[in-house]
């Protein structure tokens, strides 16, 4: 699929406007609902973790620390990631799985587009703005985390915010935009394959969805696991 | 004009097109008909390049398909319309980007020439006050038009027409019917319909391709299969009553 994606491209001036389509479609819309969550996440990370504090001796901006740690490693780049290929995926693929078997796709090619091209590569290149979603994940998840720790009184402002600069390691937002990245491809092609080789009626645009959905977070967690692996150890 | 010669396909063990040979001539509407599973669908399909197929020839005009270069075919395919079944039309698109995107996909026109030439062919197919509209805002018979003003935008030498009148109450099928003849007359266009639709068969059938299991059964024009003896053929196309009593009739001199 992606060795056909090159051949015949769409010009310019048409996959200009497909890109910021795209940009609009995957990045935009899904800004609203990875607010939320992360705002919310973060304020729950925040407040577990307080309660979590029972020993008088430890101290307070762990509650900071432990909110840092979680939200830019693993809640972020992972969980938001597997939201989104509930969100994106299913899109993705029902979007592309109505067109072939409304026999859209057929007509692209029939006119000579190379659909594949006019389809996925959009939303490949779109997806290069999805560190950007991930960013405002990282910064709202902390941000409800604070105000969840020093409006629910847990720790001071002071604490929270030495918390979070306590052993901080420049790495780790790398290595939580490195797999963001790869994360991403995975997003934009794996839910594409499945919707663009379905065969039969509105039923498996359904069930591909589903699958495809499966597939990316599968695909979502062993990468994860792997590039942790890779680049932690 | 489309020369086919000898054309066979298969799908694993399975042959659905048998060595079938005909021609389809530039101004003239051809209609394929046969039962469902008698090859028509795959016959279209092989003839647009979307099968590539096992043995024969397929003509453009004189220039073999199977010898074309990348480019070539590329060219062939911009000259190619076509009209699908469910009509195919982009959803996330308005009538007036549906019908246009081929000239924007494959041709340097200015957004005023491509405007200009929009304007042009949905007013030739009676499509006025649905520039802005999206497919699902307007009726099947409607979305016909669209559909054959976007196989024709781009003054193709070739359209094809899979099912153009499935799903269309009789009246709207007539109407799509003479528009397609009168659109293939007027720009001298080699159109091929694939249809189950009679009525269809004996208003613009100028040639008529009969198919039965892979073969070519009978061809003749609509005069000549009121008069065919042909059992298959009869027993296909007057299958209905109303079609035996207009053949009967058509046999008696009345």
């Amino acid at each position: 699929m992606l060795k056909d994606m090159f051949n015949r491209p769409v010009k310019w001036s048409v996959m200009k406007q497909l890109i910021l389509k795209e940009i609009d479609d995957l990045i935009i819309d899904s800004l609203g609902i990875v607010c939320f969550i992360s705002f919310f996440v973060g304020g729950v990370v925040a407040i577990q973790t307080a309660l979590n504090l029972t020993n008088p001796l430890i101290p307070r901006y762990l509650i900071g620390f432990a909110t840092r740690q979680s939200v830019i490693l693993e809640f972020a780049p992972t969980f938001i990631s597997i939201i989104m290929a509930g969100k994106m995926g299913s899109f993705i693929t029902s979007s592309i799985g109505t067109m072939r078997v409304t026999e859209q796709i057929d007509a692209l090619e029939v006119m000579g587009v190379n659909s594949l091209n006019y389809l996925v590569f959009p939303k490949i290149v779109a997806l290069f703005l999805y560190p950007f979603v991930i960013g405002v994940a990282m910064f709202l998840g902390i941000f409800g985390g604070y105000l969840a720790a020093v409006y629910g009184g847990f720790a001071t402002a002071t604490e929270f915010i030495a918390g979070l600069q306590v052993e901080f390691v420049p790495f780790h937002i790398t290595y939580a935009f490195i797999k963001t990245l790869a994360f991403a491809f995975i997003l934009a092609t794996i839910p594409s394959f499945h919707g663009y080789y379905m065969k039969g009626g509105a039923l498996e645009v359904g069930k591909a969805s589903t699958v495809a959905f499966v597939w990316t977070s599968v695909l979502i967690i062993i990468t994860n696991y792997f590039l942790t692996q890779i680049l932690l150890s | 004009m489309i020369e086919v010669i000898n054309v066979e396909k298969k799908f694993g063990d399975q042959k659905v097109l048998k060595g079938i040979s005909t021609t389809f001539e530039a101004g003239q509407t051809s209609l394929v008909i046969g039962q469902s599973g008698s090859g028509k669908t795959v016959f279209i399909k092989s003839l647009l390049g979307v099968h590539e197929i096992d043995k024969g020839t397929i003509a453009f005009n004189g220039r073999i398909y199977g010898e074309m270069s990348q480019d070539e075919k590329r060219e062939l395919r911009s000259e190619i319309g076509m009209v699908f079944q469910g009509s195919a039309l982009f959803d996330s698109m308005t009538v007036e980007e549906n019908i246009g995107f081929p000239l924007k996909m494959f041709t340097n026109k200015t957004a005023k020439e491509i405007k200009e030439r929009v304007d042009f062919v949905i007013e030739r197919v009676n499509l006025v006050d649905s520039h802005h509209k999206k497919p699902s805002e307007i009726s099947g018979g409607m979305q016909k038009r669209v559909a054959i003003a976007r196989a024709i935008v781009n003054n193709p030498k070739y359209l094809f027409c899979d099912e153009p009148n499935s799903g269309l109450d009789p009246e709207t099928a007539t109407v799509i019917d003479n528009l397609i003849q009168e659109i293939t007359k007027e720009y001298n266009i080699t159109t091929v319909i694939n249809t189950h639709d009679m009525n269809s068969v004996m208003e613009i059938g100028e040639k008529i391709v009969f198919l039965k299991k892979g073969l070519i059964a009978w061809e003749g024009t609509k005069e000549e299969i009121f008069r065919t003896e042909n059992k298959a053929v009869v027993k296909f196309v007057y299958s209905s009553n109303l079609f035996k009593k207009v053949r009967a009739a058509v046999l008696s001199g009345h």
